[in-house]
């Protein structure tokens, strides 16, 4: 018997969030002044929970590194939010929607919170509007949606091409008003270096004030982490820079188990990268995969002649170009999903026929989307034997209207032009689905201690589906958390302030302040960045997008050995007692280092393939689905859940079952 | 009212007020100067109704008076809250990337416009207070053409009043067009007004221009 | 290529400071301006100086964090982007390039080429929001129909990333764009419209208290916005408040 209670509450799958809401305690009113509560991150998911749960009463301190609360990362969201609204009358439901998440997911999500995400879904639409979010609208004045990522209704509301930025706004503005009141107190330019205990609760944490360097103790009866996800253990990828995994990572170490590191999920439609000075990528919707085919040269040669500046892609006749997911996915053609599709133009690449001067790069070619549109124009457009030019020309009109901003950002930052020439794609890392484990309550195994977000393992198993993580950042906040954390509070209401001058607060401290010390006592040989680097080459060459046993294992080692290089010779300028981005950095690279060895365990004790996470020794042997991946739901339908017991490579692994009663596992086609 | 002209908006306001009300006042300025280079009778009894009608005189006057006093006075006052708003100045700062000259330098189109305000105070108005008000000069309905005629024997104060007039035609340029703005007056028909004012910008200044130096011709001829 | 840096060091709030020379190598024209910083930073730290401080984080133009004036412009000599998308195949071999942090008395510089931009945080919280509860039963979202052109236009005013480039690039540096961006979002919808005459009086009023200069209409500020935030937003603003003022 697992060790794991994930609290699911009793009765018919969709009863249980309202039996739930209906029996747990309350807080009352009165009491909600006398209780504080500490939110890590401003995010979707932070930013809406602290909000609430100061409207609820609770007194609330917001953390964040940025200089305001409205940079945190869900702002780069693009494509949109899903929610089970069925505005469109095109069938959609909430139960739709948790088949759907479940489905994509690959079966590696728990029924109970996933169906509870489908259900307060269209609340947040609702809330969101009533903040004055300007979501796209039809021209009758209700809302308009779109289709995303192979599912069969149209359900995802969309701000353009920046609805993250929106809903982010929204939840910021729901802060300010807070903030107003009194009942938020924002400490933005503030870092959580490490989680308080007292008497096995998380009651507090210590946080260094990045502008002064002062390290600070901050109590709390409760501590909400929602610090998004850890892609940057890659280096390269689509986080902002400051994203990191360190809030994370100090609860792990204080006791909170850490759930499916090694789910990662790799975007298909990435700029690519352009040279060793890269600082991180930038992804492009995946919607130009509606309209764009995805190619490599056939003969290696020309992919070589392309690679030397000696060929260009428009040189190359149509049969002398393979378009390789139409011809391996016929069904489903350029839009496979997104595992899919970055694992095949992976091993094009690997297989020497990348394109640009990297060589890890392939085309996403528009001419025939703007030949088919242009056609189609020019005859509803009454024009009678257009000439090639114009057809062109009406084409790339139709491509404009629909992929402008997109086809303009591409152009800024490659210096080419995408109508002309194809653009070049290549995966990137983009979102993490493992992080702290939770029970239904969003509590981690720390009690008092929540995770939310991008931060928990909670809702989208082995594989996201689009427009799905900021339904889940919304939902945990504005929705589950403040309502699950009354039940937890309400066994605090006589407790009274927690004081910060106990040997708990102490024993934190100096933690945070030795550990600070051996930062900057480096022998001074590397910079932080040569380190991060270093780590992401392991991490994307061996723990990326396909993974195996022999090069598992290497990571693991190679890992170990960087990081104890880096506790030798990393060199931090400056001084701790003041402004140090240096020495941010190296704390966050410093977890990475331990975060990244443990992902690569848990990548090694899955072997099997499922959603993200590909095992190249778990492939089908025959048939027509032969060479893909190959799910094993007898050995592992489970969550990993990972006890910190020192070196990461000592973590030990709990699981919890997965059950499912209203599902039947299915595997997944796109022949 | 004094808690409004306190905010930041209401000072904005103000001044696009006062100014499109001098802007207003220089139109009819014009016309009757527009008049001295056609018919010495039409400007004489122009001049004569202006300079003794006790409505003009007693109750517009005044508030022109402080029409152009408060324009001027709020707007040294907005320079230096503006200065002040930024302490620490730019060691490269391109403001010619992205706003226009005149944009930029109204204080200092405004200080020429100014300055040009007190000659011309010197040259007409000082006196014509004084022949009306302090001597107590018997009125001539006559007198006001050959009193303009006088002022621009000068060549020196012709050119002094053609410069001036330059300037206050790039102080419009920005000016005028940008109270519109002020006013919240921005939709569908602002690029109309937009050409309008910047037209009026320079054929009002060039109006004066032609008519100092057609009086300064003929005087000379 | 290879350029002359003339780069704002200063080592906190109250020290002073002073502009620094620095000379950088083998730039290439596909770093975005702030790789070219990287580069710069990495050689510093080789040799154990301090690395030049700067605001930056999601490096993809929507975060609104990077914040530098570059050669006299906010942002940069490009349009419609921001300094972490700026590339520096903008630039020549050979070119000195000045950088400074953005300036106004209510950006107090934090260190080097970082400012403090909380101003804008409390010109928000003082009333850039509209008053719903989260209580989950909200009308539903489509009980309120929005007229396209107006949910189009309050979402282009919406856009705006709160870098700041619109004071920086104001030789008065007003923050009236800024400003006008959120009243205008809220002015256009039926949601906002409850709350709209406290709304536009607090935002002013806080903009006023936090030292901004006075709008002159240059239009250096719409120019210069990486989102091209409008200067409709600043007339509209203006009649909101004129609006609300003569209301009380």
């Amino acid at each position: 018997m697992s060790i794991l209670d994930s609290k699911i509450p009793e009765g018919p799958l969709a009863d249980k969030w309202t039996k739930h809401k209906n029996t747990i305690n309350l807080v009352n009113p009165a009491n909600k002044r006398n209780i504080d509560v500490i939110v890590v991150g401003t995010g979707l998911a932070g930013g809406s929970a602290a909000a609430t749960l100061a409207e609820l009463g609770y007194n609330v301190k917001t953390f964040c590194y940025s200089d305001s609360p409205r940079r945190a990362h869900s702002i780069a969201a693009q494509g949109g939010i899903n929610a089970a609204k069925n505005y469109q009358g095109d069938g959609d439901s909430n139960y739709r929607l948790f088949y759907d998440t479940i489905k994509g997911g690959d079966y590696r999500s728990r029924e109970a919170n996933v169906h509870r995400l489908a259900e307060v879904s269209g609340n947040i639409i609702d809330q969101c509007v009533a903040q004055g979010v300007p979501f796209a609208r039809e021209y009758g004045g209700l809302l308009d949606n779109r289709s995303f990522g192979g599912v069969l209704v149209s359900r995802t509301f969309y701000a353009k091409g920046q609805t993250g930025q929106q809903l982010l706004l929204g939840a910021y503005s729901a802060m300010n008003r807070q903030i107003n009141r009194g009942k938020i107190e924002a400490f933005n330019r503030h870092e959580m270096l490490d989680l308080v205990k007292v008497d096995g609760k998380a009651r507090g944490i210590i946080a260094r004030n990045l502008v002064t360097g002062e390290i600070e103790r901050h109590s709390a009866h409760a501590v909400v982490l929602a610090s998004g996800g850890y892609g940057n253990v890659f280096f390269l990828s689509t986080n902002a820079m400051g994203s990191n995994v360190m809030a994370a990572w100090r609860a792990h170490r204080r006791g909170a188990f850490f759930a499916n590191p090694c789910y990662t999920q790799i975007h298909p439609t990435c700029i690519p990268v352009s040279g060793d000075h890269q600082s991180k990528l930038t992804l492009m919707s995946e919607s130009l995969r509606n309209d764009g085919r995805i190619w490599v040269p056939k003969r290696i040669e020309d992919s070589e002649a392309i690679r030397a500046g000696k060929l260009k892609p428009t040189q190359l006749a149509e049969e002398e170009r393979d378009y390789y997911l139409e011809r391996r996915y016929p069904a489903f053609g350029n839009l496979v999903p997104r595992d899919v599709a970055s694992r095949a133009a992976k091993e094009r690449c690997d297989a020497g026929f990348g394109v640009n001067k990297t060589g890890e790069a392939v085309y996403l070619d528009f001419a025939s989307a703007i030949q088919r549109y242009g056609k189609e124009k020019a005859l509803t457009s009454g024009m009678h034997n257009p000439t090639a030019d114009e057809i062109r020309e009406l084409g790339e009109k139709v491509i404009e209207d629909k992929y402008g901003n997109l086809f303009q950002m591409y152009e800024k930052i490659v210096d080419e032009n995408p109508y002309k020439t194809p653009m070049m794609i290549y995966p990137a890392v983009h979102y993490t689905m493992g992080g702290l484990w939770v029970d239904y309550n969003l509590q981690t195994t720390i009690p008092g201690c929540y995770a939310a977000g991008e931060a928990n393992f909670s809702d989208h198993g082995a594989n996201r589906l689009g427009a799905s993580a900021l339904m889940q950042g919304l939902a945990d906040g504005y929705f589950v958390l403040p309502y699950t954390i009354g039940d937890y509070l309400s066994h605090d209401i006589r407790t009274g302030k927690i004081p910060t001058d106990t040997p708990e607060f102490d024993k934190a401290e100096k933690d945070v302040k030795d550990r600070i010390e051996k930062l900057m006592g480096g022998s001074g040989e590397h910079s932080v960045d040569y380190y991060h680097k270093k780590l992401g080459k392991i991490m994307w060459n061996k723990c990326g997008m396909s993974r195996n046993e022999k090069d598992l294992k290497e990571a693991i080692d190679e890992i170990a050995t960087l990081r104890e290089d880096f506790w030798k010779n990393v060199k931090v300028p400056g001084a701790a007692n003041s402004m140090n981005p240096e020495l941010e950095k190296a704390g966050r690279v410093a977890d990475f280092l331990e975060l990244g060895e443990l992902f690569a365990k848990d990548a090694l004790d899955r072997n099997e393939s499922c959603g993200g996470h590909f095992r190249e020794e778990s492939v089908e042997q025959s048939g027509e689905q032969k060479g893909e991946a190959l799910r094993d739901d007898k050995n592992f339908k489970y969550v990993s859940a990972w006890e910190y017991k020192g070196e990461p490579k000592d973590a030990q692994l709990h699981k919890e079952d997965l059950v499912f009663e209203n599902i039947e596992l299915k595997t997944r086609s796109y022949k | 009212m004094g808690g409004l002209i306190k905010s930041s908006i209401a000072r904005k306001v103000a001044m696009a007020l006062s100014g499109l009300f001098l802007v207003f006042f220089l139109l009819q300025h014009f016309t009757i100067n527009f008049t001295s280079i056609f018919s010495a009778d039409v400007f004489n009894e122009l001049s004569h109704f202006m300079g003794t009608n006790p409505v003009v005189q007693f109750a517009l006057q005044p508030v022109l008076i402080f029409g152009v006093v408060f324009h001027f006075v709020m707007g040294f006052v907005l320079e230096i809250k503006n200065r002040n708003a930024r302490a620490v100045k730019y060691a490269k700062y391109s403001g010619g990337a992205n706003a226009s000259w005149m944009s930029r330098n109204m204080i200092y189109s405004g200080l020429v416009t100014l300055a040009f305000l007190g000659l011309h105070f010197y040259d007409f108005w000082i006196p014509e207070m004084i022949h009306k008000y302090v001597e107590f000069a018997p009125e001539d309905p006559t007198r006001y053409y050959p009193e303009l005629l006088h002022k621009f024997v000068s060549p020196v104060r012709t050119g002094l009043y053609v410069v001036s007039f330059v300037f206050l035609a790039l102080h419009l340029w920005h000016g005028f067009a940008s109270s519109f703005q002020s006013v919240g007056f921005n939709n569908k028909y602002s690029v109309a007004a937009t050409k309008f004012a910047k037209a009026f910008a320079i054929v009002i200044p060039l109006g004066f221009i032609i008519v100092a130096l057609v009086l300064h011709l003929n005087h000379n001829h | 290529m290879n350029l002359t840096l003339k780069i704002w060091r200063q080592k906190d709030a109250t020290s002073q400071g002073k502009i620094v020379d620095y000379q950088v190598k083998g730039i290439e024209g596909d770093m975005s301006f702030l790789e070219m910083l990287d580069v710069l930073n990495e050689e510093l730290i080789s040799k154990g100086e301090e690395p030049v401080v700067f605001d930056h984080d999601c490096r993809e133009g929507i975060c609104g964090a990077c914040s530098l004036q570059i050669n006299g412009e906010p942002h940069g000599p490009d349009r419609l982007v921001t300094t972490c998308q700026l590339h520096m195949r903008k630039f020549n071999d050979g070119d000195t390039i000045y950088i400074e942090p953005f300036r106004a008395k209510a950006f107090p510089v934090v260190k080097d080429l970082m400012v403090d931009r909380s101003a804008f945080d409390r010109i928000q919280h003082a009333g850039g929001y509209i008053s719903v509860n989260t209580s989950g039963n909200t009308i539903d979202a489509n009980a309120i129909p929005v007229n396209k052109d107006d949910a189009d236009d309050a979402f282009a005013a919406a856009t705006c990333i709160g870098c700041g480039a619109c004071v920086a690039a104001c030789k008065n540096a007003s923050a009236m764009l800024f400003t006008s961006a959120k009243v205008s979002q809220f002015a256009l919808l039926p949601q906002g419209q409850v709350e709209a005459t406290d709304r536009v009086l607090a935002m002013v009023n806080q903009m006023d208290e936090e030292g901004f200069g006075n709008c002159t209409n240059t239009g250096a500020c719409e120019i210069e916005c990486p989102k091209g935030i409008s200067l409709e937003n600043i007339a509209r603003m203006n009649r909101e408040y004129l609006k609300a003022s003569m209301k009380g």
